[in-house]
């Protein structure tokens, strides 16, 4: 009550003040800062802080007064539907950047859509996150589905393989993956051998016999790095070398672990968040970020400074047509959906009807002697533009 | 594909299936020395015998920058291994099976599955504490490459063994030596010493033995130390062969050397082994149908691949248990009221 009652009479004070007194508005993050994903979660709410340092000057010329307001959805649904019934009793908050998982997405952006506040996520990949065609959830990452696309072509473009083993993991996850996968191959006309399931976690000397005999030039797994690094690891003991690909379940320190000295090479995987040094225009923002959270910056907080930029853009976009005064929820929402944003970290950002980056990118990571590098950038777009 | 590539392709497939089926083995003595003595199903002994699997992961971890020989490591590791195991597996007895020794059977299969459950989670809080879940094995140099590989005395063996397709890791090797080690002396601990005599005679008639002047609790407490101890050499030959383990490792294992048990005659240590190396054989050729399937250009067969490794198994200890309900070695006893 308190805060309303203030911010009553700052509105009160504006409107006796003049020109001369500031309106407050919050561009607020909605991500784990608390729990085990707190660290990915931090990461996007100082990416997004640094984007409100850069663009303070210009909202402070408009006579509005931007400040950052974090949330922590502790990467837990309930608590992150919560949250977003919070922010959106808070008058003050225009935009949402976040969160990092779909499905902390999904409920909160539900939960935000009949107040019009616009989210812009620097994470989520689900494709039901953008395909309930909500008016205020955006993304400027890839989705799920152009995963599988993007692991074939480079299985065919970079690798130059004519014959694949596909493996998963029996999953909604691996299966999904592998199945767009295989359809992607076998419509560029690549043999594929197998697509073949296992929960097998330990013993995969069958499956390791049955590669020996066919000799595949490339392998897809889609599955998770604990049960694809012991995999991979049987693999090379047995003395094959060849090329295994998989998707974003493979992003973990812990495969190298797992698939052993021996077994860590010749792996590659898609994964949407970037590390920071892909990013070319990333430096500036690497220092910036060091010298501000006495951290180290990483892909997510790239993102979320890229997402903060978005969703900060669209509210000066819609600021200027509403005659230099603070948008409403709904004009920024607008503005976010149709805006065209320029000089990103990751490159420019438009969405398409439902939300998706109209030309997003997704990386392909290569592990070679335990180290992980950036192989290759794979522009990705969405099926509907 | 003509039949020179397919023959070592099928006997790679064999011996792989042997090899696997050695682990089963071993692990299945623990359930059947168990079950011989006291009717018990142990379901603790998956955890037993991950418990053996993390010992040994200790033992090759902090050996790893010692320069000493390879095979005494993983003497090392097994004997710390069999002891705490062993141990283990007394204590779950006295605290767990003993206080319900004379409760109806269903009591301690129960409590079996709690300290299965208990065990699992200590495990994993163990580990955790020093920021570990899944465990991967350092072994010593040399025990991943090929068998033969680079010794020049048996490069005749080697080479011989590759030509008919038997394409084995040192590691394997090891593995079949050990196990079949640990058999030739639990064979010899049960049938040719005193200890062996008392545990049968245990086994046979409790109440009878213990008018013999046999302690029947220090023989059950005995047979739990050696199926423990078994329980630890499996979990250190798993952790070796398949490089990784988890606290919750031991339920795949547990169960399919269960089934093997079952499958050759609970109660019967031939049978135990005799069951893990069937249902070994039979998985891995299960796992590859497939390719025969596509040889044979029969679509049915074609999409049977490796998912359906566990679940023919299963069929095959049904379709046993329906025609020879004791399994394979088990002899029909009579009913003793």
């Amino acid at each position: 009550m308190k805060k309303t009652a203030l911010s009553l009479s700052v509105l009160a004070a504006l409107a006796l003040g003049g020109a001369s007194a500031q309106t407050t508005i919050k561009l607020a993050t909605l991500s784990p800062l608390s729990g085990g994903q707190s660290d990915l979660g931090t990461q996007i709410r100082n990416g997004a802080q640094l984007a409100v340092n850069e663009y303070k000057p210009q909202f402070q010329r408009l006579g509005l007064n931007l400040q950052l307001a974090p949330y922590d959805d502790q990467a837990d649904p309930a608590t992150g539907t919560a949250q977003a019934r919070k922010i959106a009793s808070d008058r003050s908050i225009l935009a949402v950047v976040g969160t990092l998982n779909s499905g902390v997405a999904i409920p909160s952006s539900a939960a935000l859509a009949p107040s019009r506040v616009a989210l812009v996520s620097p994470a989520n990949t689900a494709n039901q996150v953008t395909d309930r065609g909500l008016s205020n959830m955006n993304r400027i990452v890839a989705r799920d589905d152009a995963q599988g696309p993007a692991g074939a072509n480079f299985i065919t473009g970079t690798l130059k393989a004519n014959k694949v083993y596909i493996l998963n993991d029996k999953t909604a996850y691996g299966e999904g993956l592998a199945r767009e996968v295989e359809k992607a191959l076998k419509a560029k006309n690549v043999q594929v051998v197998a697509n073949e399931g296992t929960e097998e976690k330990s013993d995969f000397s069958s499956i390791v016999a049955k590669i020996r005999l066919q000799r595949p030039d490339a392998i897809y797994f889609g599955g998770i790095y604990n049960q694809v690094g012991v995999f991979i690891k049987q693999l090379r003991e047995a003395g094959i070398t060849t090329p295994v690909v998989g998707g974003d379940g493979l992003d973990s320190a812990e495969l190298v672990t797992i698939a052993g000295p021996q077994g860590a090479n010749n792996i590659y995987f898609t994964t949407v968040a970037a590390p920071i040094d892909a990013l070319p225009a990333a430096k500036t923002f690497a220092a910036n970020f060091q010298k501000t959270f006495n951290d180290a910056a990483q892909g997510f907080g790239a993102f979320g400074y890229d997402a903060a930029k978005v969703a900060l853009q669209g509210i000066l976009n819609a600021a200027k047509a509403n005659g230099n005064k603070a948008p409403t929820r709904a004009q920024v929402e607008a503005a976010i959906r149709k805006g065209n944003f320029t000089g990103l970290l990751s490159g420019n950002v438009s969405f398409n009807s439902v939300g998706d980056r109209k030309a997003a990118t997704l990386y392909v990571m290569n592990v070679q002697d335990g180290k992980t590098k950036l192989a290759a950038s794979v522009p990705v777009r969405p099926a509907k533009q | 594909m003509d039949l020179a590539t397919l023959l070592p392709f099928v006997v790679n497939v064999i011996v792989g299936g042997l090899v696997l089926g050695f682990v089963y083995a071993i692990i299945a003595l623990g359930y059947t020395m168990v079950y011989g003595v006291l009717q018990l199903i142990n379901f603790a002994h998956s955890e037993v015998f991950v418990t053996g699997a993390v010992v040994g992961f200790e033992v090759f971890r902090v050996l790893a920058p010692n320069p000493i020989n390879g095979y005494l490591k993983l003497l090392i590791a097994l004997v710390a291994a069999m002891i705490v195991s062993g141990l283990l597996n007394v204590l779950i007895e006295r605290l767990a099976y003993r206080p319900l020794r004379n409760a109806p059977k269903l009591v301690p299969l129960i409590t079996a599955i709690g300290v299965s459950l208990i065990l699992q989670d200590v495990l994993r809080i163990i580990e955790g504490f020093q920021g570990r879940f899944d465990l991967t094995y350092t072994l010593p140099q040399g025990f991943s490459g090929r068998f033969c590989a680079a010794q020049s005395s048996c490069a005749g063996l080697g080479n011989a063994l590759r030509t008919i397709g038997i394409d084995l890791q040192l590691k394997d090797v090891i593995l079949i030596a050990v196990s079949l080690l640990s058999l030739a002396v639990l064979n010899y601990l049960v049938n040719r010493t005193r200890l062996g005599k008392a545990i049968r005679a245990v086994a046979q008639d409790r109440v009878t033995a213990g008018l013999m002047g046999i302690d029947a609790n220090r023989m059950i407490s005995a047979t739990f130390l050696i199926g423990g101890a078994l329980g630890g050499i499996s979990g250190v030959l798993f952790g070796m062969k398949f490089g990784t383990v988890n606290a919750y490792s031991g339920f795949d294992p547990g169960i399919i050397a269960f089934t093997a048990a079952v499958l050759g005659g609970i109660g019967s240590i031939p049978g135990a082994v005799l069951g893990g190396l069937v249902l070994g054989v039979i998985q891995n050729l299960i796992g590859v149908t497939n390719v025969f399937g596509g040889l044979l250009g029969v679509a049915n067969l074609e999409s049977i691949d490796a998912s359906y490794q566990r679940i023919g198994a299963f069929i095959v200890l049904v379709l046993i248990l329906i025609f020879k309900p004791t399994g394979l070695l088990g002899k029909s006893n009579v009913e003793k009221v």
